[in-house]
């Protein structure tokens, strides 16, 4: 273990997120874990790290990191303007840090979360299983927080098989301009009012302010399921919760593990890392689809995984 | 006599791509619960499910479709669902000390044309079972709550509850164990630990538990 990056600047959130701690769900801990895990694992890929090692996940604004020794790094997801001594980084592809660089970001072009994975992997605290930052308990990650300026990062011994300029050939990178959700009907569908159904399907929501990475409030139509209190039941990442008050709640990566609200729809498996792209203001549309459909989804973003397999 | 085979009819909702909800049962009751519990444990034993998480009276089950269809993976549930549940131990008794002074006490008690004093009377007074640990790390869903005391949950969630608030909702009870957003209706507060987060698990009840609230003097 050693150090990889010094923090100049945190940025406004940025947090050490992995693949989750899945099983600590038996207790009520949320799953965790990156928001979006194609960028995540992508990155993971190009700099030959396991595509669940820890990496850093930048909301909106990114950090500015110093190098302390030489590194590899691969920067995926949102586009915040990375640079690399003050020349723009390329994205999606694997870049070689010497030891006083600098890796800033200089604003948002697109997307919400960028991640930093470093060659190696973040070496940092494991609760439960895994290096993720929770927020609300206080663990895991940098010491259960968001960075903070003079966090040291270190990371493990990197493989040596990396080597920089490896890249995602840019017809393989998601676009995050379309915000067009696949998703499919939920199991409280039926439920639905005929018009608030339709609405769902058809309208357009917009993320409220008062969303994070535990789900997204979502403002818009107002819709109606009417039927009787249900009793709580395991919840996933993706899952449409309707409360009573008619304004639905898209379930993120730091989901509530069990609720009773009823669930109208689930986003796809592989459209949930385009959700994770979202911020507060961004507007989506729910666009229904089949299994079918979804699993094909899920196999082509897989596809694309597996063809960095170092 | 021949081996008893309950006749159990599951509900198979899809829940996306990789997830469903097996539902034995929209009661609240503790048999409908412990086959909930015994059908997620035979289901955690197979290679194609990721995880089984038992409701109330449901399974959640994340699956993995590179192994199992939707389709093979209901039959499979639905022949586990027939089996007997083993009989389940009493859990671990709790004794939790609450104040009664929730900001809601009042709502609920006029809503249920009763006294605040009669609320706390009759919140007391069952032993709850833990019927579910989830929702928030160590949260417990508990009951059955006295009629008298059901309400549907607030039409709007809190967006912060204070950790330590006793409340109910529905015919269950619980305590909200980290500052979260929440919807139920806030009778009290405890000073009891429920999460622990260097414990492993991290959760003070466990599902089968069984609870009992006493009313503190402030």
């Amino acid at each position: 273990m050693m150090p990889a990056l010094r923090v100049i600047a945190p940025g406004l959130l940025t947090t050490v997120q992995d693949a989750g701690r899945p099983h600590a769900i038996a207790s009520g801990v949320p799953p965790g874990g990156a928001m979006d895990r194609f960028a995540h694992a992508a990155g993971n890929m190009l700099v030959a790290n396991d595509r669940g090692a820890a990496s850093l996940e930048c909301t909106l604004r990114g950090p500015h990191l110093e190098a302390e020794r030489p590194c590899l790094v691969a920067i995926t997801g949102a586009d915040l303007e990375p640079r690399v001594n003050g020349a723009e980084a390329p994205l999606w592809t694997a870049v070689e840090l010497h030891a006083g660089d600098r890796l800033t970001f200089a604003g948002r072009r697109s997307g919400a979360r960028a991640y930093v994975a470093i060659g190696g992997g973040i070496v940092a605290d494991r609760w439960l299983g895994s290096m993720s930052t929770n927020l609300m308990v206080g663990r895991g990650g940098m010491h259960g927080r968001v960075l903070a300026q003079g966090d040291l990062i270190m990371v493990g011994e990197a493989a040596g098989r990396a080597t920089a300029e490896r890249a995602l050939p840019d017809d393989m990178r998601p676009t995050y301009d379309d915000h067009s959700l696949r998703a499919l009907a939920g199991p409280h569908a039926a439920r639905l009012l005929p018009e608030s159904r339709q609405s769902l399907f058809s309208t357009v929501f917009q993320v409220s302010p008062d969303s994070n990475r535990m789900g997204y409030r979502l403002e818009g139509a107002r819709l109606e399921a009417p039927g009787d209190e249900l009793l709580s039941f395991g919840l996933v990442a993706g899952a449409v919760q309707l409360p009573s008050g008619g304004k639905p709640i898209l379930l993120m990566a730091d989901h509530q593990t069990a609720g009773g609200y009823p669930v109208v729809a689930v986003v796809a498996t592989a459209s949930i890392s385009i959700a994770a792209q979202l911020a507060p203001g961004d507007e989506l549309r729910f666009v229904e689809t089949t299994i079918e459909r979804a699993l094909e989804m899920r196999a082509s973003q897989r596809e694309v995984l597996d063809s960095l397999t170092t | 006599m021949p081996p008893q085979r309950s006749s159990v009819r599951v509900r198979i909702h899809p829940l996306g791509d990789t997830a469903l909800v097996a539902e034995l049962g929209s009661r609240l009751d503790t048999a409908l619960n412990t086959r909930a519990i015994a059908l997620a444990a035979a289901l955690q034993k197979r290679r194609d499910v990721r995880r089984a998480m038992a409701g109330h009276g449901t399974v959640t089950v994340q699956f993995d479709p590179d192994q199992v269809s939707l389709d093979a993976l209901t039959a499979a549930i639905r022949r586990l669902a027939t089996r007997r549940p083993p009989v389940e131990e009493p859990g671990r008794l709790h004794r939790i000390p609450v104040v009664y002074d929730g900001p809601d006490l009042e709502e609920v008690a006029r809503e249920r044309g009763l006294t605040p004093s009669q609320v706390v009377e009759i919140h007391v007074r069952p032993i709850y079972r833990v019927f579910l640990v989830g929702f928030v790390p160590g949260w417990a869903y508990m009951g059955p709550l006295a009629d008298a005391l059901v309400l549907p949950r607030r039409a709007t969630p809190r967006t912060q509850v204070p950790a330590g608030s006793v409340a109910i909702a529905g015919q269950e009870t619980g305590i909200y164990p980290l500052v979260s957003p929440g919807g139920w209706h806030l009778i009290g507060r405890t000073s009891v630990r429920l999460f622990l987060p260097d414990s492993d698990p991290p959760s003070l009840f466990r599902t089968g538990d069984r609870v009992k609230f006493f009313a503190l003097a402030e």
